[in-house]
């Protein structure tokens, strides 16, 4: 389109390892930057600032399970209990030691890290759908504690009440500020995932996603690295509690039960497998659609229903189409959003000529 | 194929763009806009089914009769799927909508609201969910349960089986069968305060999620530990296979009670009809049956209409329950266009409002609950009524049970 980039002319490491090696690409990113951290804070309403949050939350957990089931290929469904496991770690530091957020975020990553480790273990001899079956048990232990010892749950309610965060001494209370603090977080989380795929530990990831015997032999040590996978991944999760926590000012583990983790699956499955960018697409699809398709069938199913029926029929239609978009949009591209992406990318890459 | 697929979906952007925009446009003058969330697909379907037409029914009918002094009240629905991320996303758009008060759904949604209702002084009211402490209208001044918690229910529960067992429950065995999640662990302190009080024997029978399998329990209950009686608190689909399990292991329903979410037409329907459940007592927060001026009304305004009475008033429960919802809001609304003296009233006039509430039963149909800024829950008032034949029958008045303890509660919560 305006550029074609042709050769390698790289004279240095340091080009060679640049995280962006293309300046379209570096200005893409600055206008990226421009638009979402400048621009829409100052302008959106609260209302789209609100969608917004809930997508970022929702990246910084989808790219954190893309790390074990796109890159590693082991899969979790027990991601939704990490996160109660972080939620509940920042819960009491912050109310009972009053931690700021900078010991509270890692530390609910920390310790979600550790538990996911521990269910970490079975993968090295169980893969596929008994791993699934492992990690399984694992949501329903988690959630089986946190209901039964107080200690855990703050209460028979196993409801604990969070102040929003403050950074330089401002409490974080409007939509915007919130906004800006999730956007910090998210960005760590991509720029650590893009350079984490890039370090040995990621090579090693692929390595054992692509034909784990030839890793082995090759050098890896498969138990050790599958174990990294399940404490990175389990890291994020455990943030993307805390931010829950922060965002909705409360823990409570009865939001972050199997369906949570069945979601993020979603999510990591619908973006594309083992691309950084492939879970942020899905993250915003998975939240985005069931929006989009209420607001559709609120302006236009009035031409097929009575005002009175559209409140019943509106739900219903809504689970209908979102399984029947998730199946178009997989059957159209198995490899997910981030191949489309890819696909639409490369045309103009090369556009106006074929090829 | 890559130029279709580039094509379709900048086309299909467009159109749900327009849709987008062309969906954004509402609101007019004399409109009050209070709004509702509802589940009728996800987990909590069998409830919200009945209980948001009910809603809707209820509002119809005011506005059938002229509205609230003057103002059309529009209740606008969105549906959460019992999931809280989707109950924000839905709050902040009410909100930008301009609501004056909104009708919470599902107890970690109420949880997760109460920062943001407090924050925009629009106050929720959540009968039948979210935690007891919410009764404390000085910690949680924006959220409103408005119907028994689960402290009142079962200290009212103690209360009536004392009663039935002939005043006193020194030496009585008493059961108690609960969903092991943080709502069927709620109640927990109440009943092991009062076990010391009044010298019975409690035992605790735990039925983990989804509440489908509880033989074991069931068999325990009825085989062994052979109670006076049984509290049960269930929801979903356990209270109907509590009642089949019981029923065929000869235990008698007449000795069972069930908390106000295991105690409808359609768990006895699901437990194979009323002839497996006669006898079984059930606690209620709202009348049950159609025996209400309210309910007649809304057959009435169908009739005029030309159309049959709504279905969901089979399952009276429920139904009952929703317009009690409703009902409180439109009297709300009521009290604070008093204050505003007929100005469209803000979130905080809506709150005194509700504070004001007293004396307003829609002849018995709601229980005589008084709100005031302390006391959010209104009195903690229930009501029991007994499986008889095919229907269920008023078996004692509205009542509650050990106040003075529940209060004490309340307040030590944090």
């Amino acid at each position: 389109m305006f550029y074609r980039e042709a050769g390698v002319f790289k004279t240095s490491y340091a080009a060679d390892m640049a995280l962006m090696p293309l300046p379209n690409t570096r200005w893409a990113v600055v206008a990226l930057a421009v638009l979402f951290i400048g621009i829409t804070p100052a302008f959106a309403d609260e209302y789209t600032l609100s969608i917004l949050n809930l997508i970022l939350i929702a990246v910084v957990g989808a790219i954190g399970l893309n790390i074990l089931v796109g890159y590693t290929d082991q899969v979790s469904i027990g991601h939704g209990a990490f996160m109660s496991v972080g939620a509940y770690t920042a819960a009491h530091l912050i109310t009972k030691l009053h931690a700021p957020f900078w010991v509270s975020v890692p530390a609910g990553g920390l310790m979600a890290a550790a538990i996911g480790t521990v269910v970490g273990i079975p993968s090295l001899r169980i893969k596929g759908l008994y791993l699934a079956i492992a990690t399984l048990a694992a949501q329903l232990i988690i959630e089986w504690t946190i209901n039964h010892v107080p200690w855990v749950s703050g209460g028979t309610q196993s409801t604990i009440q969070v102040g929003p965060p403050s950074v330089f001494g401002t409490k974080l209370t409007n939509a915007w500020q919130m906004y800006l603090f999730l956007m910090f977080f998210v960005i760590l989380a991509l720029v650590g995932t893009q350079n984490l795929i890039r370090s040995r530990i990621g090579r090693a990831f692929i390595a054992i996603r692509d034909q784990d015997i030839a890793a082995e032999i090759i050098g890896i040590n498969i138990f050790r690295y599958k174990l990294w996978a399940f404490a990175i991944s389990s890291f994020y999760a455990g943030v993307t509690g805390v931010l829950y926590t922060y965002y909705l000012g409360i823990a409570n583990y009865e939001q972050f039960q199997l369906d949570v983790s069945i979601n993020f699956l979603a999510m990591v499955i619908i973006g594309g497998l083992g691309s950084t960018l492939g879970p942020v697409f899905g993250a915003i699809f998975v939240t985005l659609l069931p929006i989009v398709t209420r607001r559709v069938l609120e302006s236009a199913g009035g031409l097929f229903f009575s005002a009175s029926d559209l409140s019943a029929v509106i739900p219903s239609l809504r689970l209908a189409i979102f399984g029947g978009l998730i199946i178009f949009f997989l059957v159209m591209e198995p490899e997910g959003l981030n191949r489309l992406w890819r696909n639409i990318r490369n045309y103009f890459r090369v556009w106006p000529f074929s090829y | 194929m890559r130029h279709l697929t580039a094509g379709t979906l900048a086309l299909a952007g467009f159109v749900v763009g327009g849709l987008w925009f062309a969906g954004g446009a509402d609101a007019q003058q004399k409109e009050i806009l209070i709004g509702s969330q509802c589940d009728r697909t996800g987990p909590t379907q069998l409830v919200g089914t009945i209980f948001c037409p009910a809603v809707q029914d209820y509002v119809n009918l005011v506005n059938s009769k002229g509205g609230v002094d003057g103002y059309k009240v529009v209740i606008n629905e969105l549906d959460n799927n019992y999931q809280v991320p989707p109950a924000i996303e839905e709050y902040e758009r009410h909100k930008q909508q301009g609501i004056v008060s909104t009708l919470i759904w599902g107890t970690p949604q109420a949880e997760a609201l109460n920062p943001r209702l407090e924050k925009d002084r629009i106050p929720g009211t959540s009968p039948g969910f979210g935690s007891a402490a919410a009764a404390n209208g000085a910690k949680y001044p924006y959220l409103f349960p408005l119907a028994a918690t689960y402290w009142s229910q079962g200290a009212a529960g103690i209360e009536f089986v004392k009663d039935k067992l002939g005043g006193s429950l020194k030496g009585k065995k008493i059961a108690y069968l609960y969903y092991d999640n943080p709502a069927g662990v709620e109640p927990l302190p109440i009943l092991k305060e009062l076990q010391q009080n009044e010298g019975f024997e409690l035992r605790t029978f735990a039925v983990p999620p989804p509440g489908v399998e509880m033989s074991a329990q069931i068999l325990d209950i009825a085989q062994r530990y052979r109670p006076d009686f049984v509290l049960a608190h269930l929801f979903g689909r356990a209270p109907s296979v509590m009642l089949k399990g019981l029923k065929s292991s000869g235990y008698p329903l007449s000795k069972v009670l069930g908390f106000v979410w295991a105690s409808s037409e359609a768990d006895i329907a699901a437990a194979g009809g009323w002839g497996v459940a006669q006898g079984y007592h059930t606690m209620q927060f709202v009348g049950v049956g159609d025996d209400y001026p309210v309910i007649q009304d809304i057959k009435a305004m169908y009739q005029k209409a030309g159309k049959p009475s709504p279905k969901e008033m089979e399952t009276s429960v429920y139904y009952n329950r929703g317009i009690q919802d409703a009902a409180v809001h439109i009297e709300a609304l009521r009290n604070a266009l008093k204050v505003t003296g007929g100005k469209p009233p803000t979130g905080e006039d809506m709150k005194k409002g509700f504070e004001m509430i007293k004396n307003f039963t829609l002849e018995g149909l709601l229980p005589p609950m008084e709100v005031t800024p302390a006391d959010h829950e209104g009195g903690g008032w229930v009501q029991i009524f007994q499986v008889k034949g095919d229907k269920m029958v008023k078996e004692t008045e509205w009542f509650r049970g050990y106040r003075d303890l529940v209060l004490k509660s309340v307040n030590a919560a944090s």
